[in-house]
């Protein structure tokens, strides 16, 4: 008889279905996978060790590169641990703000998601449509702060700026005609809060046509069914959180068992799966696309009703405005002080956690009473759902290692951070 | 301290005892420390005792306690005689005492909803060693090769103990205090011998905005009337 040995085969770090760069090595029975072992960290920057020689405020840019498909979120544990830390809590129409531009960036992750993973398995058109409409979705990072993924807009005390009134037009070009500016900028006549409303109104119609792609598509079916079950206890073990962990049937969303901001009074479903297999978190993370739109809709509602400062009045924490910096020294020593030596933090430790679209995205802040955090880690979902990974697919196929790198929603931003 | 945050501290006094020691930081949060040697006894608790269930560790953090409390700019003394770099390195932290390390655990409770921060110490010794918490809760095994990469803490019992985020072939522990921000070697790839090369850095370190710890009475624990974070 032949002597049969296992084959190893190295997968990535260029390879598509990677997801950026996770390098595997993997051990093979024939197709079989017999165990995986993920070599990481070809992404880290040492954000933590950067975040640690710099004054708090400058930090925020460098949580939006942390995991890049859902900016605004990682920013919002690490503005809510330092207001932790300060003692400041935003006024209402900031925690709105925030919650709404949450949902909006639970969208986005969940449309790149979503159009990538059906790309992985097969299904181009899906990748096509998610980007339609996260084009729109970026239009409102860019209205609210000028840049399309890094927003920097959370900041310890609100929000940068309030929303704006206008929304950026579309201008005819060699690239694009007359017609279809015209045809684009139809929906951006009015505010902000305008074109967000028309979005929601027209987002579930979009999820329903993802859907008909998708859910009853036996190719689709095959290729995710019963791939990566996790068991709930395992999953609570494995330290899996989002929808990694509701896919397997445990209730759990911060969102609603530990309401930070205004989500308690946002009236919402927690979607949850049964058998814990690619399919059900498939369906879970599709639904809360639905549920993201509801609560959008609602903070739409409440912010064009309640206008108010979206900003805490404390010059500690915030820079002096522009008029008074320009007609006034102290202010303008203030604003000095205030841009290059930053805000001192009371001496403690705080950990804040939101409900990233991946799963509870926290921030570590450990302070002596300086201007710069001592100590910042960032808990990072995708970290504990990939250290799972060998466990995944272990005994599947190797094509199902990319069903099941897909299921995993990995990023490599906040990984190796 | 709240009532919620109350309760959790008298559960934790009734199950662990003396062997841990609580502290509350601002936002009402209770971090308990325990020594190393108690450690795998106490997690065995938090997760099994029906009071406490503390079934999921959501994260793992090293700490590195070198220079706490120490600035790289004198500011109160500054306006009569100008800011000097020479400050005074010799001052140690009451915290951290002749102590080094630290790991700091995220622990949650699902069917309590509540949270606790457990901060171990490590051994002293030619490496800070702490027993590993890999046969408690799955979800370390990853968080302790982290820490093991980039503070070089030992985890005793540890299945796997590879570096984990840092280059193969990596030297040094890079989120220590003592290690530079800008490191000690570069790459670059050398046409002439078409291979990527390992030279020391050539760039020089440079702080652009300088520590400095203000002291500030609103945030004084004295004239707030509340014992201060741990």
């Amino acid at each position: 008889m032949a002597e049969i040995r296992n084959l190893t085969m190295n997968f990535g770090p260029q390879h598509p279905a990677a997801h950026g760069v996770l390098r595997l090595v993997l051990e093979m029975d024939g197709e079989v996978i017999q165990k995986a072992d993920p070599h990481i960290g070809l992404l880290h920057r040492g954000t933590e060790k950067l975040a640690e020689s710099k004054p708090f405020s400058q930090s925020i840019g460098y949580m939006d590169r942390l995991d890049y498909v859902s900016m605004m979120c990682n920013e919002h544990a690490y503005v809510l641990a330092i207001e932790n830390l300060l003692g400041i809590k935003p006024p209402p129409r900031a925690q709105y703000i925030r919650v709404m531009f949450d949902e909006i960036t639970r969208i986005l992750n969940h449309l790149m998601w979503l159009g990538a993973h059906g790309l992985d398995i097969g299904a181009m058109t899906v990748f096509l449509f998610c980007f339609r409409e996260r084009e729109d979705l970026m239009d409102c990072y860019e209205a609210v702060s000028g840049t399309r993924m890094h927003a920097t807009y959370y900041r310890p005390g609100g929000v940068h700026r309030d929303l704006p009134d206008a929304m950026p037009r579309y201008q005819a070009s060699r690239w694009r005609s007359e017609a279809d500016a015209a045809r684009l900028n139809a929906v951006r006549a009015g505010t902000l809060l305008d074109f967000i409303e028309d979005f929601t109104r027209r987002f579930p119609a979009c999820v329903d046509e993802y859907e008909t792609l998708l859910t009853d598509n036996r190719i689709w079916k095959q290729r995710t069914v019963n791939i990566g079950v996790v068991p709930p206890e395992r999953a609570i073990q494995l330290g899996f959180t989002g929808p990694m962990l509701r896919g397997s049937g445990v209730e759990w969303d911060l969102r609603k068992k530990q309401p930070y901001e205004v989500y308690a009074e946002m009236d919402f479903d927690i979607p949850v799966g049964v058998h814990g297999d690619c399919y059900d978190r498939y369906l879970v993370r599709v639904e809360e696309m639905r549920q993201s739109n509801r609560i959008i809709q609602q903070c739409v509602t409440w912010l064009r009703a309640n206008p108010g400062p979206a900003m805490i009045d404390d010059r500690k924490v915030r820079a002096p405005r522009r008029e008074e910096m320009k007609g006034d020294m102290e202010s303008l020593i203030h604003h000095f002080k205030f841009m290059t030596e930053g805000y001192c933090v009371p001496e403690g430790e705080s950990y804040a956690a939101v409900e990233a679209p991946k799963g509870e995205f926290g921030v570590y802040l450990v302070s002596d009473g300086a201007n710069k955090p001592y100590r910042l880690k960032c808990r990072a979902p995708g970290f504990a759902h990939l250290a799972a990974l060998s466990e995944m697919v272990t005994g599947h196929m190797l094509a199902d290692v990319v069903a099941v790198i897909g299921t995993q929603d990995i990023v490599f931003g906040e990984i190796d951070r | 301290m709240s009532a919620a945050s109350d309760t959790l501290a008298n559960e934790l006094r009734a199950v662990c005892g003396e062997r841990l020691a609580l502290h509350v930081s601002g936002a009402d949060e209770i971090t308990a420390e325990v020594a190393s040697a108690d450690l795998l006894a106490i997690v065995q608790l938090l997760r099994d005792a029906p009071t406490l269930q503390f079934a999921m560790l959501i994260d793992v953090a090293g700490v590195d306690y070198l220079d706490f409390g120490r600035t790289e700019w004198q500011a109160e003394q500054a306006t009569g005689t100008g800011f000097s770099r020479g400050v005074d390195c010799s001052a140690v932290h009451p915290l951290r005492g002749d102590r080094r390390y630290a790991v700091a655990y995220q622990l949650l409770s699902l069917t309590h909803n509540r949270r606790l921060r457990l901060r171990a110490w490590c051994e002293q010794g030619e490496d800070p060693a702490v027993d590993s918490v890999t046969g408690i809760w799955a979800s370390a095994a990853w968080f302790e090769r982290e820490a093991y990469d980039l503070f070089g803490i030992l985890f005793r019992g540890h299945p796997d103990l590879r570096r984990l985020l840092t280059d193969y072939g990596f030297i040094g522990h890079p989120f220590r205090k003592d290690f530079p921000l800008i490191g000690n070697v570069e790459v670059r790839y050398d046409p002439a011998l078409k291979r990527v090369v390992y030279e020391p850095v050539s760039i020089e370190s440079r702080t652009l905005v300088p520590r400095v710890i203000r002291h500030d009475n609103r945030y004084d624990p004295a004239l707030l009337g509340r014992s201060g974070g741990g």
